[in-house]
């Protein structure tokens, strides 16, 4: 385990400080005393007190993530830190203060008042002190928490951009409408549109949380548009959203790795071609969502796993999403044999979460 | 007259391909459009282009299978076709056709960029009319085989070496599997989506690629010889050469005869 030695400096230095202040109120409360035991007590008292608890967490496995063992491991390891730092602390301070001749010139001392006092204080400081570093402690790993959670997004957004602009598809695409400038004009303006829309959505869909489904189909017969002047007579589509669907509100792009999956590895590999249909339905309060192809199927050593060439990110991105935003209610389910294969994807009608 | 075949499974572009073409080099007479990778080597060996276009991403076969199929079916006493692979994107592709000096065109192809590459094309039918014609074949499988040969991997990034191949028992539904050792083993074929593993009594079928297969056997054991075909050494009785220079296994213990890809045929030759 990689311990941070200068933190760990920090923190002695600041229990050492603590401690230099909880002696000043002690002297403060007997002006008469002399300054020098009640001193040593502190900081002997403490250091030990620390030195258990600070560096003795680290020997704690479950303390591994959180630098903090959880619950009454935590308690225990400062109850017992307490009490060691005490006893070691006043043994050594005693030894001082005998052998520099501290006592001297101090009135004779009630011995169980002496104790009680010594105990209490050192039993209230040392619970404090551990509060003030568990709770800095633990803001501190929440801070790295949120850091990593917000890079883990930013990283899936990123994917999700690359895998939509990836260049492969980008440079045949630009090749075809370059084609087409010459040889039909129209139709080169009208490809264009769907590029310009396909980029714009792509570009889009890093930022906006939900859109309606009738939106995530227009992206979708733009990319199926491109495909198909690509595809030629090698490619039918077909797209079906009834009306009352139009509104569902769904994270944008969640069907467009279905959709280029089946393009990639079931069509656009296959010799003749073929179709793909994307359906929406309600079934039992449920929005059903069916990606069918009569491409190549899944390979076969990739079936249930789910992961199919490179379609394995595409999926692993859509099941992310409907995690995220329906939690266990959303299920993605994949087919694949000879004739194709059909993506099933379901979550509830009602609200995301 | 010069000849030249497209292999391009994007219509639009095999159309662009053709005009551009047309205009950077008159004098060039095309054959047609092949729309995937095996009719691209059916339509080859047929029309004996010679220049042949040939997409990297096809169906059927990929456009560097299909011109190692071309090289390993191609008659001796024509010339080989000069090739020059077309791509969208692919920087490994385009980094090994620079090694080997490959022509190659990037998608969309511009006009400069065309225009050079037909008068490198020009340069090299010039230079081959006078020459050998079995000497552009043998240029071909040595390029292709610089292609196709594996980008040197780590051996500690190797998986384990396999001891025993896991099949599922024929018409078992997958609920049975068989334990068939790898000392059994005489050869492995490559069969549309399945390996077939075959044994001096049984055949298997098998999921697991080849690509996936052959980092994990002993390739001083296992040699690949085809594309399709990965042989257990010691399991060949003979090699036979034919007239045109092909060639053919022989096993000890089964009595198919397996082909030999001229891009690995370098490897049988006598002691």
């Amino acid at each position: 385990m990689k311990i941070d030695w200068i933190g760990k400096l920090q923190h002695l230095l600041q229990t050492l400080a603590f401690c230099l202040a909880i002696a000043t109120l002690q002297v403060m409360f007997q002006p008469e005393r002399p300054y020098a035991p009640p001193l040593a007590y502190s900081l002997c008292i403490g250091a030990f007190t620390w030195a258990f608890i600070d560096l003795g967490r680290h020997l704690f496995p479950s303390a591994a993530e959180t630098g903090w063992p959880p619950g009454w491991t935590g308690l225990a390891l400062v109850a017992g830190g307490i009490v060691g730092g005490y006893f070691l602390g006043n043994a050594l301070a005693d030894l001082a203060c005998r052998s520099f001749g501290w006592y001297e010139g101090s009135a004779p001392l009630d011995r169980a008042v002496e104790l009680r006092n010594s105990v209490l204080i050192t039993a209230l400081a040392g619970i404090a002190g551990s509060y003030y570093f568990y709770t800095v402690n633990k803001s501190a790993y929440l801070e790295r928490k949120m850091t990593e959670a917000r890079r883990l997004a930013n990283e899936s957004r990123l994917k999700l951009l690359e895998s939509q602009l990836e260049p492969h598809m980008l440079f045949n695409t630009l090749a075809n409408l370059r084609a087409l400038v010459s040889l039909d004009p129209p139709r080169a303006q009208a490809m264009l549109d769907h590029l310009i829309a396909f980029l714009r959505s792509s570009l889009d869909a890093s930022s906006a949380s939900r859109h309606p489904l009738s939106r995530e189909f227009d992206r979708l017969r733009d990319y199926l548009a491109l495909m198909g002047v690509r595809m030629g007579p090698r490619l039918n589509t077909a797209l079906n959203l009834p009306p009352e669907l139009a509104q569902v509100q769904v994270p944008p792009l969640l069907l467009q790795p279905l959709v280029e999956n089946a393009i990639k590895h079931g069509l656009e590999p296959k010799v003749e071609g073929g179709s793909i249909e994307v359906s929406a339905r309600r079934v039992d309060g449920m929005v059903e969502i069916v990606v069918r192809d009569t491409g190549l199927g899944l390979a076969p050593a990739q079936d249930a796993a789910g992961s199919r060439g490179g379609g394995g990110l595409g999926l692993a991105l859509v099941r992310e999403r409907l995690a995220s935003a329906w939690g266990p209610a959303a299920s993605l389910v994949l087919k694949g044999d000879a004739q194709g294969t059909v993506a099933t994807l379901r979550f509830p009608a009602g609200a995301t979460t | 007259m010069t000849t030249a075949l497209i292999a391009e499974d994007e219509p639009l572009l095999a159309q662009a391909l053709q005009q551009e073409l047309t205009r950077a080099w008159p004098a060039l007479q095309l054959l047609g459009v092949a729309g995937d990778g095996k009719s691209a080597v059916t339509q080859a060996l047929a029309l004996r282009p010679d220049v042949l276009f040939l997409d990297v991403r096809m169906p059927g076969a990929t456009g560097l299978e299909a011109a190692t199929d071309l090289a390993d079916q191609w008659p001796a006493e024509a010339p080989f076709p000069l090739l020059v692979f077309v791509t969208a994107y692919d920087q490994y592709a385009v980094l090994a056709f620079e090694a080997q000096a490959v022509d190659y065109l990037l998608k969309p192809v511009l006009p400069e960029r065309l225009k050079s590459c037909v008068a490198r094309l020009q340069a090299r039918l010039a230079q081959r009319g006078a020459g050998d014609q079995t000497q552009a074949l043998e240029q071909a499988v040595a390029q292709l085989r610089q292609l196709i040969a594996p980008a040197g991997q780590p051996t500690s990034a190797r998986p384990a070496p396999l001891q025993v191949i896991q099949a599922s028992a024929p018409g078992s539904g997958g609920q049975t599997l068989l334990m068939v050792p790898l000392a059994e083993v005489l050869y492995f074929e490559a069969a549309d989506k399945y390996v077939r593993v075959l044994t001096a009594a049984a055949e298997h079928l098998i999921r697991t690629p080849l690509k996936e297969l052959l980092p994990q056997l002993d390739e001083n054991l296992f040699w690949q010889v085809h594309r399709s075909l990965v042989v257990r050494a010691d399991a060949i009785a003979s090699v036979e050469r034919d007239e045109a220079g092909r060639l053919t296994l022989r096993l000890r213990q089964r009595p198919e005869k397996l082909p030999v890809s001229r891009l690995y045929a370098q490897r049988f030759h006598a002691m």
